[in-house]
């Protein structure tokens, strides 16, 4: 059956393309004059390039981290070229007719139309190509309601004091080595920022897409929710198919003042490398969130792609009655890798947190989750929910869990259940004998596990979601 | 509809039947009897195609195709139905829509235009009735914490809802208080049709009260070693498999 089940799989990785699109890239290699350039292109204020220095000069001192049940070969940092863009922005275009044509077809390819009476009703969308942002969506739309949605670089002119502010302040430049990495070079990204009291009019999206070779993507992203806001976020991310490895390792910030509400939801799906492991991402991304009083900050991801990723949405409950939330599919299969989970850091009083992760493994693959629940000393009647569920599809794969706890508060209650099952021969027989062919059967069972957290997801992507794992699915079971 | 000649099947390189013979025409019912490990589970299994389930020799003719040349989907939609002894979960997934995916693949197999949700809705209840589940078993997921008994009367409740022409139904007696048999028996019932068939395993007479057999078989050691009509079960109550040997003489008492 496994192997009836191995063909009926085997399908292709759709977003694998190339656009030939004539780019202005920087020769691989990284020093101090790299980081200038970067910052000299971007046209930014002096403090913003001194911010990058010193981050620089951190990561020098800084060891890669080995830690996480991962393997792969050691990254060449100065083969990595880190800036690419399309030529065609170099003219800084207006609007969308001003735009490459053939950016918008690899858009289209994509299955993403940026024109934005044929997008999604209702959401609003920043566009990533390589190391630039190309163009955001509904502008207009989103300044009536006082929301600020674009690329970090046009924040950086525009709002200099709300970048200065918050940038680095909840994920510090010396966190952690790709993050130190990430603040020295980071070309682009998403800026938000929600006025007070106001809840979003739409949902905002970015959509990175790396499409050179050789060029490493360092995205940061910042959200700002102030007192009483509200809004829903989605990423979503794809690269073309190549046998080199390459880099994404991006850092995402989010602060929610007093009240604020902010749903961050993840849909990943980077090239995953061959059948045979090779080629792929390496997804190393820092994200973290920090919870003023009554604040609740939700990660919501459905991680489908990436040669290996290393990634922990995290939540700092600093505010008293805060809440946080993490709600995870991570899915690998043939070669892939994942070491992803969360950080539930609970400072202040009646904080709550919980985290839902569905891990499948399938293939060859090893999932891991890794997670952090830390009571602090203050957190007087905080509580965690912890719900670790994983499924394995075939014989050859991993799954692994590896929750730390820490509680300093007597009162705080954490707890934690874990499941590991197991695609079963019986499950799939029972399908097949109602009419179903192996592989709506086994996307069925897994979609069913994952049930839990597409629930999680806004209503436009859910469907999506569905589907991405139904694609990512095949070629899965052997 | 189903000419079984000379099976001869194994499972992990024991073999389990030895040369069965049954021929189940349009419309009747039969139902097959036996001491345990008599290989009657495995027909149910080797018809529907079972991973693990090695055909030797012999040959089985459904509907004027070679069974053995068929998936175990293409059986399915081809309108063979087993209805499992023990139904295994998939948590989860809606009973609704695990059912609505089924249907509506027998029907695309068939060359039918897919029911709407609503259509389907409208089924969906109605069977859901007919086997006296409450109708938020539709929501429920597949077989999730479901009683013996509601897992067997959710089999019957699918087997409404594809219309097979051929029903096989393995044990779905067993674990069964009286009301519940009542329920799976009327629902098998309500099916009984000139086009339609069933093969009904089954380890105790009971059942066979409720479900009037045209034929009743004894399979034993792999092979059909009597056929009767329903008054054979009848003996087979009161004398247990005595009559088959001395070696079965305690199997079932």
């Amino acid at each position: 059956m496994s192997e009836q089940i191995e063909q009926a799989l085997d399908k292709k990785y759709e977003a694998g393309f190339y656009s030939e699109i004539e780019s202005d890239t920087f020769e691989s290699g990284l020093d101090e004059s790299i980081i200038r350039r970067i910052s000299e292109m971007k046209k930014e204020p002096q403090w913003m390039l001194d911010w990058r220095l010193k981050a620089y000069e951190t990561w020098l001192k800084m060891d890669e981290p080995e830690w996480a049940h991962v393997h792969y070969p050691k990254i060449d940092f100065q083969a990595i070229s880190y800036y690419s863009a399309p030529k065609s922005m170099a003219d800084k275009p207006q609007s969308l007719d001003e735009v490459d044509p053939e950016l918008l077809r690899t858009y289209e390819k994509l299955g993403i139309p940026l024109h934005e009476q044929e997008m999604l009703a209702g959401v609003a969308m920043d566009v990533v190509f390589d190391s630039v942002s190309v163009i955001t969506t509904f502008r207009e739309k989103l300044s009536e309601a006082g929301v600020i949605f674009c690329s970090i670089s046009e924040a950086l002119h525009k709002y200099p004091e709300l970048v200065k502010k918050y940038i680095g302040s909840v994920v510090p430049r010396a966190d952690n080595y790709y993050a130190a990495l990430n603040s020295a070079v980071f070309t682009d990204g998403s800026f938000v920022y929600i006025p007070k009291g106001v809840r979003c009019p739409m949902e905002l999206s970015t959509y990175f897409r790396i499409n050179e070779m050789n060029t490493g993507q360092f995205e940061r992203t910042l959200i700002v929710a102030e007192e009483g806001s509200h809004v829903s976020y989605l990423e979503g991310c794809t690269a073309p198919q190549r046998d080199e490895n390459q880099l994404h390792a991006a850092v995402v910030e989010l602060v929610a003042l007093d009240d604020a509400t902010i749903k961050y939801s993840t849909v990943q799906n980077w090239y995953p490398g061959d059948e045979n492991g090779k080629g792929g991402i390496f997804n190393f991304v820092t994200k973290r969130g920090i919870c003023h009083t009554n604040a609740k900050i939700s990660w919501t991801q459905v991680e489908t792609g990436s040669a290996v990723t290393w990634k922990y949405p995290s939540c700092i409950l600093k505010g008293d009655n805060s809440v946080g939330e993490f709600y995870s599919v991570a899915l690998t299969r043939g070669h892939q890798q994942a070491d992803t989970g969360t950080k539930m850091i609970h400072l202040g009083k009646n904080t709550r947190s919980t985290i839902i992760s569905k891990g499948i493994s399938a293939g060859k693959s090893n999932n891991t989750y890794r997670g952090l629940v830390k009571m602090g000393p203050k957190a007087d009647g905080a509580r965690n929910f912890t719900e670790c569920d994983s499924l394995l599809i075939g014989d050859k794969c991993g799954a692994h869990t590896f929750p730390y706890i820490e509680s300093r508060n007597p009162s705080a209650i954490v707890e934690h259940e874990a499941t590991t099952s197991k695609v079963s021969d019986e499950q799939l027989f029972l399908c097949q004998q109602r009419g179903l062919n192996p592989e709506k059967a086994v996307s069925m069972i897994v979609n069913g596990f994952c049930k839990e957290v597409f629930k999680e997801l806004p209503m436009e992507f859910a469907v999506e979601a569905g589907k991405l794992l139904e694609i990512s699915l095949e070629g899965s079971v052997g | 509809m189903l000419k079984i000649s000379n099976l001869h099947a194994s499972v992990e390189d024991k073999t389990i039947l030895q040369g069965l013979n049954l021929e189940v025409k349009p419309g009747e019912v039969h139902a097959i009897m036996g001491p345990n490990g008599a290989g009657k589970s495995t027909l149910g299994y080797v018809l529907s195609g079972r991973d693990g389930y090695q055909v030797e020799q012999g040959e089985v003719i459904f509907k004027d195709k070679d069974l053995f040349d068929m998936d175990i989907e293409e059986r399915a939609s081809n309108g063979l139905f087993l209805a499992f002894q023990y139904p295994v979960e998939i948590p989860g997934v809606s009973n609704m829509e695990f059912m609505k995916e089924s249907v509506n693949a027998t029907r695309e197999q068939r060359g039918d235009a897919p029911l709407s949700a609503t259509e389907f809705l409208k089924k969906a209840k109605e069977a859901c009735k007919q086997v006296e589940l409450p109708l938020d078993f539709l929501k429920r997921g597949v077989n999730e914490g479901f009683s013996g008994g509601e897992k067997k009367r959710n089999e019957i409740m699918q087997m409404i809802l594809l219309a097979p022409s051929l029903c096989i139904l393995d044990e779905s007696d067993s674990g069964l208080d009286i009301d519940a048999l009542q329920v799976v028996a009327n629902g098998v019932n309500s099916q009984r049709s000139s086009e339609r068939s069933f093969i009904i395993i089954t380890h105790y007479q009971r059942l066979l009260d409720f479900i009037k057999p045209d034929f009743v078989h004894i399979l034993a050691k792999g092979k059909i070693v009597k056929s009767g009509d329903a008054s054979l079960a009848l003996q087979v109550e009161k004398e247990g498999y005595a009559f088959l040997g001395k070696e079965f003489e305690e199997v079932d008492a």
